[in-house]
C-alpha cells in the first residue's frame, strides 16, 4: 500500500490523531484546563470539541482534494478528461482501476 | 410519566412509515440477484451514499442517547459525539479506499482477497454477526423509547413493531431501498434538528427560582406502585411523575434571557445554576423498594465540562484506573467506526474508490454538523421543563414536544424511521455475513444467486427476531452507552486484521483468524464481566466484577494487534496457501 493516496491519508491521520489525543489526555489529566473560558465566555472543552469536529471536515476536504489530483493523473481517464495532473507520479505502481462491479446488469 | 398520544402525531408517524415501506417495495422489485440485494449493483450516486452514511450512523444512539445523556449530565454526552465523529477520520483516511478495492459484498471479502481462506471468512463472518447484534440492541431499545410518547404504547410494543417492519423491509428490498430510505431520513434528521436548535436559541432560558420537590416511586411487595405517595395513574387522587428540567438562577438575576446567539447560549449557561436530578434507591423492611429523585442545583460551569456523569466521573478522581475507563472508551470510539460491518458494506454500493471517498466526505460533513447540534439539543432539553426523570433516552423527543406538537410528531417519526433504516442496514450486514461468509466457508455446496438471496432473507428474519428479544431485555440502559460497547467489540475484533492486512506485508491468514477471534472473545468477555454489566444487567454489586474498569478497548484493541503480529511471525515463511488450513 505504498501508493500516494495511502501516504497522504496516513499523514493526515497522524495529524488528527495528535489533535484528538490531546483532547482526550487533557480531559483525563487536566480537567481544570478544560474548564477555563478563554474566549467569549465559552469554555475550552466546548471550543476544543467544536474544533475537533471542524478539523475532521477540513482534513477530509484536504484529503479529497489531494487525492482527486492523483486520480485524474494516473488511472482514471473517465472522470475528468483532458486534465493531466503535473504532479502525479506515473511511475508509482497504480492499483487496478476500481474493482469492477460484479453485478449482472 | 405517562405519555398522551395525539392524533396528529400518530397521523404523521403512520404516513412516514407508510412512505418508507412504499419506497422499499418499489425499489425492492429490482433487486433480484445478490449483487443487487447486497450491494445495490454498485450504482448508488456518491452524494446519496454520503447522506445515507449519515442516515446509517445518526441512529437511535446519536439522536436519543447522546441528547439524553447531555440533558441529564451535561457535556459528557458530547464526548460520545466527538468520539463517534473522529472515528470517521480513520474510516476515510485509512480503510475506505482499500476496502472498496479489495471487496465485493462483505468486509470478510476484503480481508480474504489475498488469501482466499475459508477460515478468514468464517472468523470475519462470526465477528460481523457479533458486532451487528450488539449494535442492534441499542437501536431496538431506542425504537421502544420513541413509540412510548408518540403512540402511547408500552416499550416492548415499540420494539416488536420496529422488528416486524424492518424484517418486512429487508426481506422485500435489500440494499437499494435501504440506501434510499437512509438518504431521506438522514437528510430530514439533520434538517429538523437544525430547526429545533434554532427554536431553542430563539426561546432562550427562563429561571424558576423555587426548587421543585423530590419525587418518589415506591414498588410495594404486593406489586402495586405508588408515585409521589399516590397510586400510579392519571385520574384525580392518583399520582404521576412530574416533568423536570429547569434553571434556578440566571446570570445577573434576570428571569428571562430572550433569544440567544449560538455562543451566548453557552456563556449564559456557564454562569447559571441548573437543577439536575439525582436518583437513589432504598429497600424497606416490608419488601418495598423506594426510588427517590431529588433536585440538585448545579453550577452551569460544572455541567459544561467533562466528568459530570457517572460514566465519566472517573476523570475527576485521582484514581488512575478510573481515568483508564475514559481513555479506553475514547479509544474504542475512535477505532470503532472503521470496523463497523454495516458502515463498511456501504463502500460496496458506489462505483469506485473516488466515489467511496467523496461519499465519506459528504457523510463527515452531515454527521459533524449534526453532532454540533446535539450539544444545543441536549442542553436545551436539560432546561426545557419536559424531561422524564426515569428515562434519559426520551429527552430529545420530549424537548421537541415542549416546542410544538407538530415538530414533536415530525421529529419522532424521522427518528423512528432512521432507526428502521439503521436496523435494516445491520440486519442486511448480518444476512450477508451468514450467506457469503459462514455458509460458503463451511459447506462446499455452490449456491445459485437466487438461493443465496433466499437464504439471506431467512437469516434476516432470524436475526430480526433475536434483536427484538434483546431490545426488550436491555431496556434500562442509555442507548449511547450500549453503542459504546458495540464499538469496543468491533474495534477489538476487526480493526487489527483490517489495518495490518493493509499495512504489514508479513500478515498471514492464521494471524488474521486468531486476531479476530481473540479480539472478539476478549472484548465480549470483558464487557460481560464488567462492573457496569454486573450492576445494570445481572443486578449484582459492582464491586464483585473481576475486571478493573468497564470499557475493554484499551486492553483488547492492542491485544488484537499483538496477537496478529505474534501469530503471523510464528506462521510466517510457510504462508503460501496451505491445504492444511481448509479444515478450519
Amino acid at each position: 500500500m505504498a501508493n500516494r493516496n495511502a501516504r497522504i491519508g496516513l499523514i493526515l491521520f497522524v495529524i488528527y490523531l495528535a489533535f484528538y489525543g490531546g483532547f482526550v489526555l487533557l480531559a483525563a489529566f487536566s480537567p481544570a484546563t478544560m474548564a477555563r473560558t478563554p474566549w467569549a465566555g465559552v469554555n475550552l472543552a466546548i471550543w476544543y470539541g467544536f474544533a475537533l469536529i471542524a478539523a475532521a471536515l477540513l482534513l477530509a476536504l484536504i484529503y479529497g482534494y489531494l487525492c482527486r489530483i492523483e486520480v485524474v493523473g494516473t488511472h482514471d481517464p473517465k472522470s475528468e478528461p483532458g486534465r493531466p495532473a503535473p504532479g502525479a507520479r506515473n511511475s508509482a505502481p497504480t492499483p487496478p482501476p476500481a474493482s469492477t462491479n460484479k453485478g449482472g446488469h | 410519566m405517562t405519555h398522551e398520544p395525539s392524533p396528529l402525531a400518530i397521523g404523521i408517524f403512520l404516513a412516514m412509515v407508510g412512505v418508507t415501506l412504499g419506497i422499499s417495495f418499489y425499489l425492492g422489485r429490482k433487486a433480484k440477484d445478490s449483487a443487487g440485494y447486497f450491494a445495490a449493483h454498485g450504482q448508488i450516486p456518491w452524494f446519496v451514499n454520503g447522506v445515507a452514511f449519515a442516515g446509517d450512523y445518526l441512529s437511535a444512539a446519536s439522536f436519543l442517547g447522546i441528547c439524553g445523556m447531555i440533558a441529564f449530565y451535561g457535556y459528557d454526552g458530547f464526548l460520545y459525539s466527538i468520539g463517534y465523529l473522529a472515528g470517521w477520520i480513520v474510516a476515510l483516511l485509512v480503510v475506505a479506499e482499500p476496502m472498496k478495492r479489495l471487496g465485493k459484498f462483505t468486509f470478510a471479502d476484503a480481508l480474504n482477497a489475498k488469501f482466499n481462506s475459508p477460515g478468514i471468512k468464517l472468523a470475519a463472518g462470526v465477528s460481523t454477526l457479533a458486532v451487528s447484534v450488539f449494535y442492534l440492541i441499542p437501536q431496538m431499545v431506542g425504537a421502544g423509547v420513541l413509540v412510548q410518547p408518540l403512540l402511547g404504547l408500552p416499550h416492548w410494543a415499540g420494539v416488536v413493531l420496529v422488528g416486524a417492519v424492518v424484517i418486512v423491509i429487508v426481506v422485500t428490498a435489500g440494499m437499494v431501498s435501504t440506501t434510499w430510505v437512509q438518504f431521506i431520513k438522514g437528510g430530514l434528521l439533520v434538517a429538523f434538528s437544525t430547526v429545533l436548535t434554532v427554536m431553542i436559541l430563539q426561546r432562550g432560558f427562563e429561571a424558576t427560582p423555587e426548587l421543585p420537590a423530590s419525587q418518589t416511586i415506591v414498588k410495594q411487595a404486593d406489586g402495586t406502585v405508588l408515585v409521589n405517595g399516590l397510586p400510579k395513574g392519571d385520574s384525580p387522587g392518583e399520582g404521576q411523575l412530574q416533568p423536570v428540567g429547569s434553571i434556578s438562577k440566571l446570570p445577573g438575576g434576570v428571569e428571562k434571557t430572550g433569544p440567544l446567539g449560538p455562543l451566548e447560549f453557552f456563556s449564559t449557561l456557564e454562569q447559571s445554576e441548573v437543577v439536575l436530578w439525582s436518583k437513589s434507591e432504598a429497600k424497606g423492611d416490608d419488601g418495598s423498594t423506594t426510588t427517590t429523585f431529588s433536585p440538585k442545583p448545579t453550577p452551569g460551569s460544572q455541567i459544561l465540562q467533562p466528568g459530570a456523569s457517572p460514566t465519566f466521573a472517573g476523570i475527576r478522581s485521582d484514581n488512575f484506573t478510573d481515568k483508564l475507563n475514559f481513555l479506553s472508551l475514547m479509544l474504542a470510539l475512535f477505532c470503532g467506526t472503521a470496523s463497523l460491518p454495516h458502515i463498511l458494506i456501504r463502500y460496496y454500493t458506489v462505483k469506485d474508490e473516488a466515489a467511496a471517498r467523496k461519499s465519506t466526505i459528504v457523510g463527515i460533513a452531515c454527521i459533524g454538523f449534526f453532532y454540533v447540534l446535539t450539544l444545543y439539543m441536549g442542553l436545551g432539553a436539560m432546561t426545557s421543563g419536559a424531561l422524564d426523570v426515569t428515562d434519559s433516552n426520551m429527552a430529545a423527543p420530549l424537548l421537541a414536544r415542549s416546542m410544538s406538537e407538530l415538530l414533536f410528531a415530525i421529529i419522532s417519526a424521522i427518528a423512528f424511521t432512521t432507526v428502521l433504516g439503521t436496523v435494516s442496514g445491520l440486519i442486511l450486514a448480518s444476512a450477508g455475513a451468514v450467506t457469503h461468509d459462514l455458509l460458503e466457508s463451511v459447506t462446499t455446496v455452490h449456491l445459485t444467486d437466487v438461493q443465496r438471496v433466499r437464504i439471506a432473507k431467512m437469516a434476516a428474519v432470524v436475526v430480526g427476531v433475536i434483536a427484538i428479544f434483546l431490545g426488550i431485555a436491555f431496556k434500562a440502559l442509555n442507548v449511547s452507552y450500549l453503542v459504546g460497547w458495540a464499538f469496543s467489540v468491533a474495534a477489538s475484533a476487526n480493526l487489527p486484521a483490517l489495518v495490518m492486512l493493509l499495512f504489514w506485508k508479513r500478515t498471514t491468514k492464521e494471524g488474521i483468524i486468531v486476531a479476530i477471534l481473540v479480539g472478539m472473545i476478549s472484548s465480549l468477555g470483558w464487557i460481560l464481566l464488567s462492573g457496569d454489566t454486573f450492576a445494570a444487567v445481572y443486578g449484582l454489586p459492582k464491586e464483585n466484577s473481576p475486571v478493573p474498569f468497564s470499557q475493554p478497548g484499551i486492553v483488547t484493541i492492542p491485544l488484537g494487534f499483538i496477537t496478529l503480529i505474534a501469530v503471523s511471525l510464528l506462521t510466517g515463511g510457510k504462508s503460501q496457501p496451505s491445504p492444511a488450513l481448509q479444515r478450519s
